[in-house]
């Protein structure tokens, strides 16, 4: 296994707090990785370090060898890593078809997109069917519905046909048929290409993960497979001690789960 | 290889009542406007036509791009100023210089103007100035993601700058004067009816020109990504595209077309000066669009026809009112007509539509032709 993604050193402050607090990861190619942790943990933070969206204060982000830091966010989709927001974001003006034409034509000159669209290319139609929206397509994608949405963002990033796709809770909000589509969607993905999804659901995250990356505070707290990780004496502090004062707003799944479970 | 597919396949090409609708108005500005207009209220529709031109221009980069422009006056003038600073040399005659630099002891033509003595600079640069300029200050605030009311106050200030440029300059610009007194142009008689009415036909098909340019920008995929950096800007950034560059060409496309009307104006209105293109008149050009509806390409014409022949008509009368109505409207329409006339006409025919399909009124159409039927 070669890796493809390697995290050194990596600190992001705002202000002197820092959100990441020097974590190293390494995801190797082909994985479907599961980042986990409670709010605050620096999950979102380090995904939006990773894509250039907030600046590195130290550490380096190499992928496929290349550093990454320093990069605008066009730049860094262009090397292949394609994001996706916690919220869906889809242009709601745009037919779901035309949302997904956008996204393939990232890397053609401006020039070249003075023209028109003339029928589907064989790549939109091709993650259209992806992502389970063809009878959809000519719908203006602001009628979707929120699981319908995360799927359009997901088809967005598969037509660029990007080496590394990192999904910020793809499944949140969610119903339950829609996770089980989306998880069957993912691993799907995780054949051709590598996967970064940061998830608050145990439940999905049992039922999908391999490898399974807990964030605490900024730092990486352990990593492994999802058996090691929940008998992992210091997760369940983490997760259990917080789950005590309940303030800590703790997602719902992991406190359940660990109550069931663990305890 | 494409796969064709019914509907989306064929992109947003306009619908034959489309293409009708441009025809017949297209018939009516060349055919029906000169034959019945007087000599004068064509003059005046002429000008209203190169104020429509610039509201095209105001709707690309603030209806469609969401780059709110409070500056479109200083391109509207550059364009003028290109135009006028050429027909005062013809004027002048070769080797002289203007009459207002001989009145402020400038004896020699400045370096800056000696270009302008050819057509061929003359009239490219009423589009390619302030394309440059629109372009330049474009590139340099847009990627530094300036935008929004910063923007917007940018451009004012651009505005305001360029005015205080041209009053200081007086003997290289005509100060508050401007430029006028311009008797011909390409060897033509402005005062000559004919030719006014020639320049009313070009225009009018200046302005055919302009929006379908704008049209076809709009339908293209570089039009829906223009839409979509409006509405969020961030996540085309992580499309994997450079807001900045599609930015920068709406507005500089809609520089050209502001200094293109401003090119028209000159001969059409005989004068251009800083009065015309500074703060308030650049404010004027958005309200045009504001109240035309600026989420169309249709509204921003129709806002600066209608606004401008409200304003001559009414100022005649009420002369201090016409400010205030003018401002009331604005405040109305943003208020409770976001959409504007153009959204006014959309929401009048959906609602005709409405009521024409809706089961209930059907119903009572039926009832009411039984009563009618029913002998007295």
């Amino acid at each position: 296994m070669t890796a493809i993604l390697e995290i050194r050193g990596l600190v992001t402050s705002f202000d002197g707090f820092k959100a990441v607090g020097g974590v190293d990861l390494t995801i190797n190619e082909g994985e479907l990785r599961f980042l986990i942790g409670p709010n605050g943990a620096g999950k979102t933070t380090l995904i939006d370090t990773v894509t250039g969206l907030v600046k590195a204060t130290a550490g380096s982000v190499r992928f496929a060898g290349k550093e990454m830091l320093g990069l605008k966010e066009y730049e860094v989709v262009r090397e292949g890593i394609g994001r996706t927001f916690q919220t869906p974001t889809v242009f709601e003006r745009l037919s779901v078809v035309e949302n997904i034409d956008l996204a393939a034509t990232f890397r053609r000159p401006l020039s070249s997109l003075l023209r028109r669209r003339r029928g589907v290319d064989d790549a939109v139609a091709a993650a259209l069917q992806d992502v389970g929206l063809v009878e959809f397509a000519d719908k203006t994608a602001g009628t979707l519905s929120h699981g319908q949405r995360q799927w359009l963002e997901i088809g967005m990033l598969l037509v660029q046909n990007p080496t590394l796709l990192l999904l910020d809770e793809p499944v949140a909000g969610m119903t339950k048929e829609e996770r089980t589509r989306t998880g069957e969607l993912l691993q799907a993905i995780a054949l051709t290409r590598t996967l970064v999804v940061i998830e608050h659901d145990m439940d999905f995250v049992r039922r999908f993960a391999s490898r399974v990356t807990v964030l605490h505070e900024g730092k990486v707290l352990c990593e492994g497979s999802i058996a090691e990780v929940q008998a992992d004496p210091v997760v369940q502090e983490v997760y259990l001690g917080r789950a005590a004062d309940r303030s800590g707003g703790v997602p719902s799944g992991v406190e359940s789960h660990q109550h069931s479970e663990v305890g | 290889m494409r796969v064709r597919r019914r509907g989306a396949s064929t992109g947003s090409r306009s619908p034959w009542y489309g293409r009708i609708g441009f025809a017949l108005v297209a018939l009516g500005f060349l055919v029906l406007a000169p034959a019945t207009l007087s000599d004068f209220g064509l003059n005046l529709f002429t000008k209203y036509l190169c104020y429509a031109i610039i509201a095209v221009g105001i709707g690309l980069a603030w209806g469609q791009g969401g780059m709110l422009t409070l500056g479109q006056g200083v391109f509207f003038g550059l364009g003028g100023y290109a135009m006028g600073m050429y027909l005062k040399l013809q004027a002048a005659g070769p080797g002289k210089v203007p009459d207002f630099m001989s009145w402020s002891g400038v004896e020699k033509l400045p370096l800056l103007w000696r270009p302008f003595q050819y057509a061929w600079v003359a009239l490219p640069a009423v589009i390619i100035a302030p394309m440059a300029l629109a372009a330049a200050l474009g590139f340099m605030v847009f990627r530094r993601g300036v935008r929004g009311a910063y923007f917007a106050i940018l451009t004012q200030a651009l505005a305001a700058a360029f005015v205080i440029l041209l009053v200081g300059e007086q003997g290289y610009t005509g100060g508050t004067n401007g430029l006028t007194n311009f008797n011909q142009a390409f060897g033509f008689d402005l005062a000559d009816p004919t030719n006014q009415r020639t320049l009313y036909i070009v225009t009018a098909v200046m302005l055919g020109g302009v929006f379908l340019l704008a049209r076809q920008l709009m339908a293209s995929r570089y039009g829906h990504l223009l839409v979509a950096v409006r509405d969020g800007e961030e996540r085309v950034r992580f499309l994997g595209y450079n807001p900045t560059a599609i930015k920068v060409l709406a507005f500089t496309v809609s520089a050209g077309m502001a200094g293109l009307a401003g090119a028209l104006f000159v001969p059409v209105v005989g004068i251009i000066s800083p009065a015309l293109l500074g703060v308030v008149p650049s404010i004027e050009m958005v309200i045009w669009v504001a109240l035309g509806g600026r989420s169309s390409l249709v509204g921003p014409v129709l806002g600066a026809l209608a606004v401008n022949y409200a304003k001559t008509s009414l100022s005649n009368r009420f002369p201090s009112g016409w400010l205030y109505l003018e401002g009331l409207l604005f405040v109305v329409v943003v208020g409770f007509a976001p959409m504007g006339l153009a959204g006014m006409i959309g929401y009048a025919r959906s609602a005709l539509d409405r009521f024409r399909r809706s089961p209930a009124s059907r119903a009572a159409e039926a009832q009411r032709r039984e009563e009618e039927a029913v002998p007295v």
